[in-house]
């Protein structure tokens, strides 16, 4: 096991005045299971870079490989020395099949002119076989789930010589089973030989399989780390270098008169026969696994599933609870419900345009003159309190939003919908895809909107996020409530242990 | 036979179907050999186009300066045939007029390419360009009078046939030209590495890139073989009428677009098969042709396609829609 794969000395790279890696020293084992952990702008990327040739260390580092030491080493040095990078997108090509996606590189790579589609399936059944998946070849891969797209990016390094996989955030966007078996087909791999190396700034998962860890902050190497000895916590705190712990929300049970109220609300095929309540200033979350129904849910509340059947009662201005009709988003906006979606990237935020124009996107009608056009110094201030109040990092309020960090576009679509002064805030998934310490900024914030009276409902897979923020927590299992949890009466293992046993 | 349902293909011919029987019902002279075979003949030309249209397409790209190519081809080949034509032969004439093609579709694609401007906007330039120049230089006078063995290949049949009047028709020797493209570029587009990486960039560019495709190439590639199929389609109208005028193909190109588009090609890229774009054609064809049989004025003809687009595109986009709703309602229920 303690034969070395890859093994770099004293990297550091320097961009422009900026150190993105200080003297860095990186080893992979044969056939080990390695996580390279890091918070965002930490210099994980550019050591995959450097790793996979595409980016030059400066100069006086080593590079070995198998034990040969890399002189000139190149993007097709890595490739010629069996080193494959799979990215976060998979770079996989929609409109071909799944054999075709995996075996057309190999066709490139040999100089071949012509097409034999019988060898085309030939390779891509035998990189299957090498890890005891097996996918519908002539699927397209644009039909299938991201899972199964991820095992045919796999698939197709596995046609080449491949001595080390790299995967950059392989989990992010996968559920909890998928997850299970993308693991189990890193096992497989350890048994052939074959490195793995994760990328990653949430390990829960893949902490259970490391075998080592190497943490990287700021640019420097922390430690390397034998996977058994992390746990979560003790991980967050190498990584950002401070001790973050989940501190438990003094949750003050909420004693005003509801403000929503759901009766028997039911959709077919998304959720059944689903009752609660939820007071101003309190928060209220929904977990189960992805697929339970909680975003179908959270999307009726919004007026996009419109239910077969129930009640949606709501306590609009001061007066006691009504049966309201919510069929569109505008229906839902006038009522005071604010929805901030899961996929922050495609629903919440238009992406290419500044953040200041993300922000007021909601407000607009506030901030007409007496012409009826927009009030330009209305809009800046408008949009220098949000950024001031949620203290998002930006160069400048007209930067694109999608050249902000995960953590900050989280907050530019929570103030977008804060800014409209909902009474009712539905939180889906918000902490996903961001690194730990702007997850506790955003806890932050949910806790004293809730404070300030606004009443939340949380919904989230993470199960400390839930514990330690909500005052009750809802498990949902396909389409229907199966529990109820105050969360002063239970503990984080009881409610990860109901939900994994709804499975 | 699910497979076959699911396919676009299908529902344009059955479109095809449909329209024949409709036609046939009130102007029977449209079911009869003759008839296809003229059709099958004068539809070489946009059929060919096609071709060319639809690897551009695949692609991830558009070109409609192809018109403009086409024109400048046959002009250059018209002024030679009538200098020096006895010198010339039908081989000589294919290869000027597509080498100039492969050309001039060549520079389109370095523009696209270097410059990094959308193809719709780069050749709706050089459409522009290219026919402006070519008003200018011919000062629009149409030319005929071709070379007698010009005119006599445009009349061979590889069979004939006699009509009730005594009159013969058959099967072009151009039609058959043409169903050889047909033939070229559909083995190009499923059997070669080539043809394969041309899907892969219209399906996901920044893939391609990252796989290490040489992008230049298959840039200067598809827009070359929409200029060698624009030079060929320019001696196919040379020999159909025996005339080249400067201004009888520009103002074409959305027709072909839309046949191949109608045949199921993907304007975002990356789909579209030949068989779906001969009968995109086919359909155009024969709804200008029956329209014509059935006394209807032509002004209703573009109504009509303009209907058909939008069903035939509409009715995929929506089954598109339907399929992947159900995907996840079955995603969810696992």
């Amino acid at each position: 096991m303690s034969e070395s794969f890859l093994t770099l000395r004293n990297v550091s790279k320097h961009y422009a005045g900026v150190t993105a890696l200080d003297k860095v020293d990186f080893e992979i084992f044969k056939g080990e299971v390695h996580c390279l952990a890091g918070e965002n702008g930490s210099g994980k990327s550019t050591l995959i870079k450097i790793i996979s040739g595409t980016v030059q260390p400066d100069h006086g580092a080593e590079i070995e490989i198998a034990g040969q030491p890399q002189h000139s080493y190149h993007a097709i040095n890595a490739i010629h020395k069996g080193i494959e990078v799979i990215y976060q997108d998979l770079a996989l090509f929609p409109n071909l099949t799944v054999a075709e996606n995996i075996a057309l590189g190999q066709f490139i790579a040999e100089g071949k002119k012509i097409i034999s589609w019988k060898q085309i399936h030939l390779i891509a059944q035998k990189a299957m076989e090498r890890i005891n998946v097996k996918l519908a070849l002539e699927a397209l891969v644009g039909d299938i789930p991201i899972a199964d797209q991820q095992l045919v990016a796999i698939c197709r390094a596995l046609t080449r010589d491949v001595g080390l996989i790299i995967m950059d955030e392989p989990t992010a966007s996968l559920t909890k089973k998928e997850v299970d078996s993308l693991l189990g087909v890193v096992m497989d791999m350890r048994q052939k030989g074959i490195s793995a190396m994760f990328v990653s700034h949430k390990l829960n998962e893949v902490l259970q399989i490391a075998d080592r860890v190497s943490v990287i902050r700021d640019g420097k190497m922390v430690g390397v780390y034998e996977g058994k000895s992390l746990n979560d916590e003790k991980l967050t705190h190498l990584m950002t270098g401070k001790k973050v712990e989940y501190t438990p929300y003094i949750r003050p049970t909420s004693q005003q008169d509801p403000i929503l109220e759901l009766r028997n609300l039911s959709r077919r095929g998304l959720f059944q026969d689903i009752s609660f309540t939820l007071r101003p200033g309190e928060i209220l979350a929904i977990t189960g696994l992805l697929g339970s129904g909680r975003t179908e849910l959270a999307l009726a509340l919004f007026g996009v599933n419109k239910p077969d059947s129930g009640q949606i009662l709501f306590a609009a201005n001061g007066a006691g609870l009504q049966p309201v009709q919510i069929n569109s988003i505008q229906d839902a906006v006038r009522l005071g419900i604010a929805y901030v979606p899961e996929d922050r990237l495609v629903q919440g935020l238009v992406m290419n345009q500044s953040v200041g124009k993300n922000l007021i996107i909601t407000t607009l009608e506030n901030l007409l003159n007496r012409f009826k056009l927009l009030d330009n110094q209305q809009i800046q201030e408008n949009i220098q309190r949000w950024v001031k109040e949620l203290s998002i990092k930006i160069p400048s309020v007209d930067s694109p939003v999608q050249t902000l960090s995960g953590g900050n576009q989280q907050r530019v679509v929570l103030a977008k919908w804060i800014a409209v002064n909902p009474k009712v805030l539905v939180l889906d998934g918000p902490t996903i895809g961001i690194d730990v310490a702007a997850k506790f900024a955003i806890h932050e914030i949910i806790r004293s909107l809730a404070e300030k009276g606004l009443a939340i409902l949380l919904i989230s897979d993470e199960v400390p996020e839930v514990y330690n923020n909500a005052n009750r927590v809802l498990i949902m299992r396909k389409g229907r409530i199966v529990k109820e949890f105050e969360t002063a009466q239970t503990n984080p293992d009881e409610i990860q242990e109901t939900v994994n046993l709804t499975a | 036979m699910k497979k076959l349902a699911s396919r676009h293909e299908t529902y344009v011919f059955i479109v095809i179907l449909i329209f024949s029987i409709v036609i046939t019902a009130i102007n029977p002279t449209f079911f009869s050999l003759e008839n296809m075979f003229d059709l099958m003949k004068s539809y070489s030309l946009m059929g060919t186009f096609a071709i060319g249209v639809l690897v551009v397409l695949i692609g991830g790209g558009i070109d409609i300066s192809f018109t403009a190519t086409a024109t400048i081809t046959g002009y250059t080949i018209a002024v030679l045939l009538l200098r020096n034509g006895e010198s010339l032969n039908i081989f000589s004439v294919f290869l000027i007029a597509g080498g100039i093609g492969v050309l001039l579709g060549m520079i389109n694609a370095a523009i696209i390419h270097f410059f990094e401007i959308p193809s719709i906007i780069t050749t709706i330039a050089t459409l522009n360009i290219y026919y402006g120049l070519l008003t200018f230089f011919s000062t629009g006078k149409w030319l005929y009078g071709f070379p007698t063995w010009f005119g006599d290949f445009a009349n061979l049949y590889v069979f004939k046939l006699t009509n009730a009047k005594g009159g013969s028709y058959g099967f072009s020797v151009i039609t058959l030209i043409w169903f050889g493209f047909i033939l070229v570029g559909w083995l190009m587009l499923r059997y070669t590495v080539l043809g394969r990486s041309i899907h892969a960039m219209g399906g996901n560019l920044a893939s391609a890139q990252r796989a290490g495709f040489n992008i230049l190439r298959l840039r200067l590639f598809i827009y070359g073989f929409m200029g060698l199929m624009a030079g060929f389609a320019s001696v196919i109208q040379a020999l159909l009428v025996q005339t080249v005028a400067p201004n009888s193909l520009v103002g074409k190109e959305l027709d072909v677009l839309a046949a191949v588009v109608l045949g199921g090609a993907s304007l975002t890229g990356g789909t579209g098969t030949m068989i779906g774009t001969l009968l995109g054609v086919a359909l155009i064809a024969i709804m200008s042709n029956g329209l014509t049989l059935m006394h209807v004025p032509s002004f209703w003809y573009k109504v009509v396609i303009g209907l058909v687009i939008l069903i035939s595109v509409g009715s995929s986009a929506y089954r598109r829609k339907r399929t992947s709703s159900q995907k996840l309602i079955i995603e969810m229920n696992e």
